[in-house]
């Protein structure tokens, strides 16, 4: 049976084709058409998912689309009436859009697929399924666990910001919910925007920033803004928030509040937003922590699966891990609304077709590895028409000697392996490395390859058997969704200078062996490499430790700043001409700028 | 039709029949939207909104 998913129309638009309860693939539409977080229909990568196994739409049981719209449309219409005479200068705006396109979603879905499948009954085939439901399915069934209480926490679906549910077999059961407007997802979001940066893309910006704070707003937020209950359960007050009905995310009382109107995104970054930083990063921590601990305590159930955009702040991850270290914990990967074209597609398969599930041994997203992957033969095709470059073919055993070599030099390479990753992440199939123990590695990388804030840390990917070495880590994190702290022996000890440095004068510090990779607060974001999942990968780093003696590299994601992460060769070689890459290996080519 | 016939199980399912006069002077608006579209008397409702 093939069921797609679709996730489109919000943000990260996705598609994704499961063939009897398997992930078959998935992409997300901005990887093909270079829109980053594009919200049209994912016409390319539904074209993708199709081609790749080798079917059409014809063959397709279910179309499933990951929300509904309806529901969506009464949220919208009820909090406008709640808050009614407020929020008539937005309602105007947004009302011509519902009633010419979004409230017949239906209609465009299937005029959309019927340009893809001309010929195709696809009506009685098509199907939508509840936001949170969709995270929450994209999370349970890929986890390696049979039963499983769900946390599902975003900005907004149709009216849940926050749902607890009960995976049990193929089964999910809804437990409870915390309505809009009160979301977590919403409140860091606000912060985001107030601290100048962009709404659904600058939340790990923020959380990269909060470790240059000092979490000063805590009370004032805990007072002010959020009240949290000791189950984890919280309620907004908002007065201070805009989002409800308004055009931007706070007003003028949230703004009282700080002292300052939103930074602009091009002004300084101040010590009031790293402190803001510090502080939302750990109310949100708080939020989570107790939620995660009550929950498990009521139901008596250990094994928790995260979805849903806040499971993707990985210092909260990594927290919660810390917090009961032998409690199982699963994080979808894609744990954003990509992900829900995973999760549609599975919800209908188990609770709507009533099929088996079979608990995947480690777990069903095969590594993340479910985007499109292209032949030597084509890679060849194309080097041989582009100018201004340099190859060479290898074969896997020189392509990995000159690919770990190249990193010993201190060159920052292009990896373009394989099937590309689905998720917000590049886990080693494009991704750009380099050697972690550079001490001006990280800022090399931001200012003259990836163009982006020099703030803004990098993550290691360590093989599996060497991450308690580096890390006090004790648990695969293949998707790099773990934040822990560095060992204590791989830190070099500070002088008074040093340590009394502040804000982004703490960047120029060289605060352990693996610099690039540490964050100022001797933080990781760790991915744990293991020889099952992308074994190249993983013999990449194994020769690179026998060159350098160090199980680790820089991964950061092959792309610069403000676009997707690369897709095709065509891609690559357009990043490689662009930036200041010393070389790039596509598939067994080694690729230089002439 | 198949769109009123969905918005009517909806409202029945959700139990928000209360909704239903609201629906009805959005559908009329979206209907005159979409009928004005190109006409001269597009400029004046977009105006409105």
């Amino acid at each position: 049976m093939w069921i797609l998913g679709i996730s489109a129309y919000y943000h990260d638009s996705a598609a994704a084709l499961i063939q009897d309860g398997n992930i078959v693939s998935a992409a997300q539409e901005e990887r093909f058409n270079r829109v980053k977080h594009y919200a049209g229909f994912p016409r390319q990568s539904i074209r993708f998912c199709l081609l790749e196994a080798g079917i059409t739409l014809a063959d397709v049981d279910s179309i499933v689309f990951y929300e509904k719209p309806l529901l969506r449309f009464e949220r919208l219409l009820e909090t406008y009436l709640a808050f009614a005479p407020r929020g008539w200068r937005s309602f105007l705006r947004a009302m011509p859009l519902w009633l010419k396109e979004k409230l017949f979603q239906k209609r465009l879905l299937l005029s959309e697929l019927k340009r893809i499948a001309p010929d195709s009954e696809l009506k009685s085939r098509l199907r939508f399924c509840e936001h949170h439901l969709s995270h929450a399915a994209a999370v349970f069934y890929s986890s390696p666990f049979d039963r499983s209480l769900i946390l599902v926490m975003d900005g907004v679906g149709e009216w849940a910001t926050t749902s607890v549910m009960l995976g049990d077999g193929r089964t999910i059961q809804p437990l409870k919910e915390i309505h809009f407007p009160h979301s977590l997802g919403l409140l860091y979001s606000a912060f985001t925007s107030y601290c100048g940066f962009r709404v659904n893309d600058g939340e790990y910006k923020l959380m990269g920033l909060a470790p240059y704070g000092e979490p000063r707003y805590v009370d004032l937020i805990k007072q002010q803004l959020i009240e949290i209950a000791d189950d984890g359960s919280f309620r907004l007050d908002m007065h201070y928030f805009d989002y409800a009905t308004g055009l931007q995310m706070t007003n003028s009382h949230f703004h009282q509040l700080f002292g300052r109107e939103p930074r602009q995104a091009n002004s300084e970054i101040t010590q009031l937003d790293m402190d803001l930083a510090a502080s939302i990063q750990q109310v949100c921590e708080e939020v989570v922590l107790k939620l995660a601990h009550a929950l498990r305590e009521e139901y008596q159930i250990d094994q928790l699966c995260l979805a849903g955009g806040v499971a993707l702040n990985c210092v909260v991850n990594g927290k919660l891990l810390a917090s009961s270290p032998s409690k199982p914990l699963w994080i979808q990967p894609a744990a954003g609304d990509a992900g829900g074209a995973i999760g549609c597609a599975l919800a209908v398969y188990h609770l709507h077709h009533q099929q088996p599930r079979t608990v995947p041994d480690g777990d069903a997203m095969q590594g993340g590895y479910l985007g499109p992957a292209y032949s030597d033969a084509e890679i060849l095709a194309l080097l041989q028409t582009t100018p201004n470059i340099i190859f060479e073919p290898l074969n896997e055993q020189q392509l990995l000697q000159r690919a770990s070599q190249a990193l010993a030099d201190g060159k920052v390479i292009g990896w373009f392996q394989g099937r590309m990753e689905f998720g917000p992440r590049a886990l080693g199939a494009r991704s750009i490395l380099a050697d972690a123990r550079q001490p001006g590695m990280q800022s090399l990388i931001n200012q003259k390859i990836k163009f982006r804030e020099s703030f803004r840390p990098f993550a290691p990917a360590v093989l599996r058997e060497e991450v308690s070495s580096y890390f006090a880590l004790h648990v695969d994190s293949p998707y790099m969704l773990l934040v822990a702290d560095l060992q204590s022996e791989q830190r070099i000890s500070l002088s008074e200078d040093e340590r009394s440095l502040c804000g982004f004068e703490r960047l120029s510090v060289s605060r352990s062996t693996i610099p690039a990779v540490t964050h100022v607060d001797n933080s990781a974001r760790i991915q744990t490499v293991n020889p099952t999942d992308n074994p190249l990968f993983y013999q990449l780093i194994k020769q690179f430790k026998q060159i350098s003696g160090c199980g680790l590299v820089l991964n950061t994601s092959f792309n610069v700043k403000d676009e997707p992460i690369v897709c095709t060769p065509q891609d690559a070689l357009a990043c490689l001409a662009a930036t200041e890459l010393d070389e790039a290996f596509i598939g067994h080519y080694r690729v230089t700028k002439r | 039709m198949d769109f009123l016939c969905e918005l009517w199980r909806f409202m029945r399912v959700r139990k928000k029949l209360w909704l239903l006069p609201i629906f009805i002077v959005f559908l009329l608006l979206g209907g005159l939207i979409i009928a004005v579209q190109g006409s001269a008397l597009a400029p004046v409702l977009y105006t409105v909104f």
